[in-house]
């Protein structure tokens, strides 16, 4: 596999010379910003700092190890916290001053220290249920994550996927009504995951048959999935909503798994969740391993960045797209049926309420990778539910700007200030073979 | 879908690849197969098109009518039942609709015959703006999906000059008209720059910025001292004040206002612009190919940010129309009534040329009129209308389709382009 992956990896060391090697490109960009949240760190947190308690409770009422709420002084906590936000800054600063790189662990430790003061700060004079907060992000993540693990592997092979919002609300209405009406979730599921593919079906046949550009019929196809389910729910299932959209039916139990599900914390945001998030877990760790260890990735990787090179050594370029676009649209339907059998249970018109796009943005900001995109989707997953249990807690953040910060982080990533974003070679570009 | 056909011949490859990866700012190629999309069908097809979309909307009211449903139950007693439930269920809706939308029969008298026709107007109105803005970026190969953030942007700069200041008939309308071009040109225009400086691709953009604006103008909504009107706790605008608003175009027993004028302004503008200006030259210049583009001497990155500038201005216009002609009594950050998105489904029926967009803005309008009027008396859902203009969409975007439908004849007017796409194809 490795001869295989070879002419993948444009930066092969043994390829640059020996000159470049040695290169470091010294970037302040991460003094910088670091500097820049420092400054708004001690505006908001010690300019304008609140006073009071800040509680965190950490276990839920049925949990098996109680562990007690964590209170601590507002303005105390957030000043400590804050000092060390800068000593970082200054340690990253002294680090490019010596040529010597920024490595992650400091930007994840910055990030979590700058999460903890800003909640230490938001919490003031209230409390924070914690695993409430994690569990409600994970519920909104699961189908965030479906729909960007679709849209990763349908970029990845070369098709730009618009269509996920569309995926999602087909998946989300089909697995409601299978699930109604045959009382079973296991064809739920697969309804779902047909639906989805549907979808795909046609935006595979209209971008790799009829060359049609692929953003304009996922943007069509979006439309056209939510007129058809808007007009069938109105139409038929309003009218018989025992039959056809029966949330008492359709929604499916949570299943703790033993043992697990009594870790503190851990628990039960993760552990006690319906059937639907624990095929995710498995879908993320299958697509990360296929789509960077298998034949099939590799297949996949190529279409997507020099079709004509699979091409030329004997890989179908039109059927590994139309196959693996499928294959998306199945895992996105699939997050779709969380929306209906995970959460609400009945459908409702328009609810997907724009999760594909930022599932899109999560496949962006997680260039194009399965593990990133997750953990982007994670993030936004929980930007979204931090804002509604902010709002919950009366804290001083209005709630549109928490909800803002995906699409700005995302405009932020491909205008480049968050690192070079760069997509598969080849997608949204038809392949006519020659 | 085993074997990749040979394309038909004017749905074309994308024309030259450009020597750089598609990070770099200017490449565009998939754009250009939407260009000879757009530029080169006929209208044939758009006419075949919207035929195929209504035949599939029609069997969609007759599977989901009751009475179909029910003589169906019954079909091999008398099939002659079902044949007339179906064809009461369509030709019901179907009349209905034309009856909304362009000229009611059953109404006594001209001017009350006639108004579903204004209405019509009415809803294209917005439609039009927005769809020359979409069809403008189009020719420059953009696409610019973030109507809706640019309608709401320009819906809250008009509304605020319309209800803040108090000014005379004429300069007041024309300070709040100019208010919402320059908030949708500014919404727009950062797409531009963003492209131009940073290679930031305008569809993901766009779309961001729809939400960042959705939520931008929730907030303000909410805001005492924003938007929100005075006294109020609901998230809803103050009403302009009546001389910020546009007259009525037809007298007061229409709802027809002046920003129809305003549009047909606009339209032979944007057809001025494209097709007998310097600056409409460089546009389609760059839309058909930036580096050949780039190498006359034009630059590039200048007309994506003119382009988007002009692009957002157009959808503002959209925006404007609504809230100082179809909402006067305040608005709520539902506005935008979806507009930014049926502009593009206009922009591709008018294959984004002005006047072509202007008549499929009427199309769309009279959809939409008829649509509410087919709610109201049949009580079919008006989502039925979004069905069908998206699937119009889809059977222009891709003529082999809708020939391999009819049984039509390729069209002899072979042009070579196919030869210059291989190569540009092996040579990326």
């Amino acid at each position: 596999m490795s001869i295989q992956d070879a002419p993948l990896q444009h930066n092969h060391p043994d390829s640059l010379p020996p000159a470049l090697e040695k290169t470091i490109v010294k970037s302040w960009k991460a003094p910088i910003a670091y500097g820049i949240f420092s400054i708004i760190a001690i505006l908001l947190f010690v300019v304008f700092g609140r006073e009071g308690v800040s509680g965190f409770r950490l276990s839920t009422d049925s949990d098996f190890v109680q562990i007690p709420t964590i209170e601590a002084p507002t303005r105390a906590t957030d000043i400590v916290l804050t000092v060390l936000l800068l000593a970082l800054t200054a340690y990253s600063a002294f680090l490019v001053s010596r040529d010597r790189p920024v490595r992650l662990w400091i930007t994840v430790v910055f990030a979590i220290l700058f999460l903890i003061a800003f909640l230490t700060w938001a919490a003031a004079g209230a409390t924070i249920p914690v695993p409430g907060l994690l569990v409600g992000a994970v519920g909104l993540s699961v189908p965030l994550v479906f729909g960007a693990l679709g849209g990763v592997i349908s970029e990845r092979v070369g098709v730009v996927n618009v269509a996920i919002e569309g995926q999602l609300l087909a998946g989300a209405f089909v697995s409601a009504v299978v699930a109604s009406v045959t009382g079973q979730a296991v064809l739920g599921l697969i309804s779902a995951m047909a639906a989805g593919v549907l979808v795909s079906f046609v935006l595979a046949a209209f971008s790799i048959k009829y060359f049609v550009d692929q953003v304009i019929v996922g943007v069509v196809l979006n439309v056209l999935v939510t007129g058809l389910t808007s007009f069938l729910y109105s139409q038929v299932l309003t009218k018989n909503t025992d039959l056809l959209n029966n949330s008492a039916t359709i929604r499916l139990p949570r299943l703790p798994i033993p043992g697990l599900s009594e870790i503190p914390i851990i628990g039960p945001v993760l552990f006690r969740q319906t059937i639907i998030v624990y095929i995710l877990y498995i879908a993320v760790a299958v697509v990360f391993f296929a789509l960077f260890k298998t034949r099939w990735g590799l297949r996949l990787r190529a279409v997507g960045e020099h079709p004509q090179a699979a091409d030329t050594v004997g890989i179908n370029v039109a059927r590994t797209r139309f196959w693996n676009v499928s294959l998306a649209g199945a895992i996105a339907g699939l997050g779709g049926a969380y929306f209906t059998m995970g959460s609400v249970g009945s459908f409702n018109k328009e609810m997907t309420a724009g999760a594909g796009f930022i599932a899109l943005a999560a496949v962006i900001f997680g260039r194009w990778d399965p593990i990133r995109a997750t953990l982007a989707a994670l993030l936004f997953g929980f930007a979204s539910n931090l804002q509604s249990v902010l709002s919950i807690i009366g804290a001083p953040v209005p709630s549109e700007f928490m909800l803002m910060l995906p699409y700005l982080v995302t405009i932020f990533a491909v205008a480049g200030v968050v690192g070079r974003v760069r997509g598969p070679a080849a997608a949204g570009k038809p392949y006519i073979k020659s | 879908m085993s074997q990749p056909t040979v394309p038909p011949v004017e749905s074309g490859p994308p024309v030259a690849s450009p020597p750089e990866p598609s990070d770099s700012s200017v490449a565009e190629p998939r754009w250009h197969g939407v260009m000879r999309e757009i530029v080169g069908g006929s209208a044939m097809i758009s006419v075949l098109a919207v035929v195929l979309a209504m035949v599939a909307g029609g069997i969609l009211i007759a599977l989901t009518d009751d009475k179909v449903t029910a003589a169906a139950g019954y079909f091999f007693a008398r099939p002659a039942d079902l044949f007339k439930a179906v064809w009461d269920s369509v030709s019901g809706a179907y009349t209905s609709l034309f009856q909304g939308a362009v000229y009611n029969f059953r109404r006594p008298g001209f001017i009350a015959g006639i108004k579903p026709l204004t209405e019509t107007l009415t809803f294209a109105t917005p439609l039009i703006a927005a769809g020359l803005g979409v069809g403008l970026a189009f020719r420059v190969g953009l696409f610019n999906i973030g109507g809706r953030g640019q309608m709401l942007i320009a819906a809250a700069c008009a509304g605020w000059v319309s209800w803040s200041f108090e000014l005379p008939y004429g300069l007041h309308l024309i300070l709040a008209v100019a208010a919402g071009i320059i908030g949708g040109a500014v919404w727009g225009g950062i797409v531009g720059l963003l492209k131009a400086r940073t290679g930031a691709h305008e569809v993901i953009v766009t779309i961001m910025l729809n939400f960042v604006a959705l939520y931008l103008i929730s907030f303000m909504l909410k805001t005492p001292g924003l938007l929100q009107a005075p006294g109020s706790n609901n998230p809803k605008t103050p009403a302009a004040l009546p001389t910020a608003v546009f007259p009525d175009l037809l007298g007061p027993q229409f709802n027809l206002h002046w920003g129809f004028i305003f549009v047909i302004a606009a339209t032979v503008y944007v057809w001025y612009l494209l097709n007998r200006s310097n600056l409409g030259f460089q546009f389609r210049a760059v839309g058909e190919n930036p580096n050949a583009a780039r190498v006359a001497g034009i630059s590039v990155n200048k007309m994506y940010v003119y382009a988007m500038l002009l692009s957002g201005g157009l959808v503002g216009l959209a925006g404007v129309a609504q809230v100082l002609g179809t909402v006067t009594t305040g608005f709520s950050s539902g506005i935008d009534a979806g507009i930014g998105f049926d502009a593009i489904t206009v922009a591709l029926l008018g294959r984004s040329k002005p006047w072509g967009i202007f008549f499929a803005g009427i199309l769309f309008g009279a959809f939409k009129a008829g649509g509410f009027a087919m709610q109201a008396s049949e009580g079919i859902p008006i989502d039925i209308v979004v069905v069908i203009q998206s699937l119009i969409v889809l059977f222009i975007a891709a003529p082999p389709l809708v020939r391999a439908v009819f049984h039509l004849p390729k069209p002899s007017g072979v042009r070579l382009r196919r030869p210059r796409a291989q190569t540009a194809a092996v040579t990326k």
